[in-house]
Formats: structure tokens, sequence, C-alpha cells
């Protein structure tokens, strides 16, 4: 076995009512960020886990966010694992 | 009746489930959310509250508690069984109703009496209602926006299962001013608004009371 890290983003579904992006685009606006076009908010995890392989990994990091860690109603999400440094 | 108000890590709205249950003549009694049985509940009631500190999404972390099991057996054999304002959210994530409910639209924390209109008697809960009433009761909630996508509101709507509307002004920017919503059998009812805030005239107002009948559906949808 292998200890692996993995990352996982969830961002709210593109097209959905972001009211929390909304809030901190008004604020950076505010604060003379006048480049900034739209922002959204999201989370990342990082999860801490041993497996066989990068895509035994992947594969239960997926089964993770199905489960838990995602909303599929609202929500998507990427994952990267990474062999973790020993 | 036998009422079993569910007791999460977070739950602050369970006394007043069962003061409401109590006063409208029902045997009820808490259940800690680590009990793996009902205790031979006729009707079950999941309570408002901030369940596990709504971690990750409110409901998220509940829906996997041991008690989550009786709960959804109880549903699924047809029992009555009812979701107030983070017991909706616990229903959502358990996936006994569809949708999810998420941050308010405008993101502060709303509490505040609301109006809301009763689309349908043919739930336990809304038999003692007539179709098309308006009545009057607190929300208090900041993760109240339900959504789904297009698909399940048609079907919602369709099959009369949203329940309950705001009129007057949707408090949170739920999708169709969406209040509350039922299973496709009905016995299991999703509601945002508190009616167990709302069943004594020192509390300013009494319609949530006939919720708490739990009466047999009877003329089905009129």
């Amino acid at each position: 076995m292998t200890r692996f890290l993995g990352r996982v983003r969830v961002m709210p579904r593109a097209g959905l009512l972001d009211p929390q992006g909304h809030a901190v685009e008004h604020a950076l606006g505010a604060l003379g960020f006048d480049t900034v076009s739209a922002v959204r908010v999201g989370r990342t995890l990082e999860i801490a886990l041993e497996g066989e392989s990068e895509q035994q990994v992947r594969s239960r990091l997926r089964e993770m966010c199905e489960r838990l860690v995602a909303n599929p109603v609202t929500e998507d999400f990427t994952i990267d694992a990474v062999e973790a440094a020993t | 009746m036998k009422v079993a108000i569910v007791r999460f890590p977070g739950s602050n709205c369970d006394a007043d489930a069962l003061n409401a249950a109590r006063a409208a003549g029902h045997e009820a009694d808490y259940v800690w959310h680590r009990s793996t049985h009902l205790g031979g509940a006729d009707v079950v009631i999941l309570p408002g509250g901030f369940s596990y500190g709504d971690h990750l999404r409110p409901g998220a972390i509940a829906r996997f508690s041991p008690v989550m099991s009786a709960v959804v057996a109880h549903a699924k054999a047809g029992g009555p069984l009812i979701g107030i304002c983070n017991g909706f959210q616990i229903l959502c994530e358990a996936h006994l109703l569809p949708g999810q409910l998420v941050r308010n639209a405008g993101l502060a924390f709303v509490c505040r009496p609301v109006t809301i209109r009763v689309e349908s008697d043919a739930t336990p809960f809304t038999a003692r209602y007539t179709v098309g009433r308006e009545v009057r009761m607190p929300v208090a909630h900041g993760d109240g926006r339900y959504v789904a996508d297009e698909a399940t509101l048609d079907r919602l709507e369709r099959e009369h299962r949203v329940v309950f509307r705001y009129v007057g002004g949707n408090p949170n920017g739920s999708m169709r001013d969406i209040a509350g919503i039922c299973s496709d059998e009905g016995n299991v009812v999703g509601i945002m608004p508190h009616p167990e805030r709302a069943v004594e005239a020192i509390l300013g107002s009494t319609d949530g009371t006939p919720l708490f009948a739990f009466a047999p559906v009877t003329a089905g949808v009129s």
C-alpha cells in the first residue's frame, strides 16, 4: 500500500446562482480590482489515504464524492491524486 | 398517535416539535440519533436546527446517523415522516425527497414570519388544511433556497407534490417559490418554515396547529 494525497475540488454547478461568489465579486470591485468579471466560491478537500495505485485511489475518491463530499444536485467535483512524499 | 422526534447533535427545534405534538394530543417522545429503532412510532419528525454544525452541507452528515436506516424504512413502508427546516435538508440529502436546499439568495440568515399557501391536502400533514389557504408561520434559516433541475421541478408540479409555496415575498430565492414538497406517495413531507412555532396564540399564530393533527388523507388532491 502506498500513501496518497487526494485533492477534491467541489464547485457550484455552472449556471446556478452562487450568492457567495457574487458577494466576493462585489467586494473585490469595491477594493478597486476593477478587472474582475466573475467569482465563484467552492471548496477544496485534502484527503490523505492509502491505496494500491493512483487509479484505485482516484476511484475511491470518486466514490467518496458521490456518496458524501459533493451533492450531485448542485455541485460538480474534480479529483486530483498524487503519491504522498515520504 | 405515537410520535418520534429525532434528535441529532445540533437539533434545536426538538422541544418545540415535542410541545406541538403533545398539544395536539399525541404521545410524543425523543429518539436519539444513535438509536437504531423509532420505538414503534406512527409518525416521525426530523426537527429544525443545525445538525453537526451544518458542516460540509446542512444535513449531509446527519443523513448517515444510525437512526436514519430506521427513518428510511419507516418512510418506505408508507409511514408519515416530516422534516422541518434542517429536517427538510436532511430528507433531501438522504434522497427521500428530490432537490437540495442551498444558501439563501441574499446570503443573510432570514428569521421572520412569512406567508405560505397550502397547495396540497393529499399528505398526512396537510389533510386538515384546505387547498389554497394562506397561513403565517416563521422561517429561520440561512440555507433555505430550494433548487432542483427543471425536469424535477416540472414533475413536482405535475404530480401536485409542491405542498407549500411562499406568497407575498420569497425569503430565500427558492425556485418556483417552493416552501415545502412531498414524496411521490405523499407520506414524506419537507417544509422550510416552522409550523411548530405557530401552535399557540401567544406565539403570534396558530396556523401550524392543523399540521400536527396527522390526519389520514381522505379526499386526495382536490
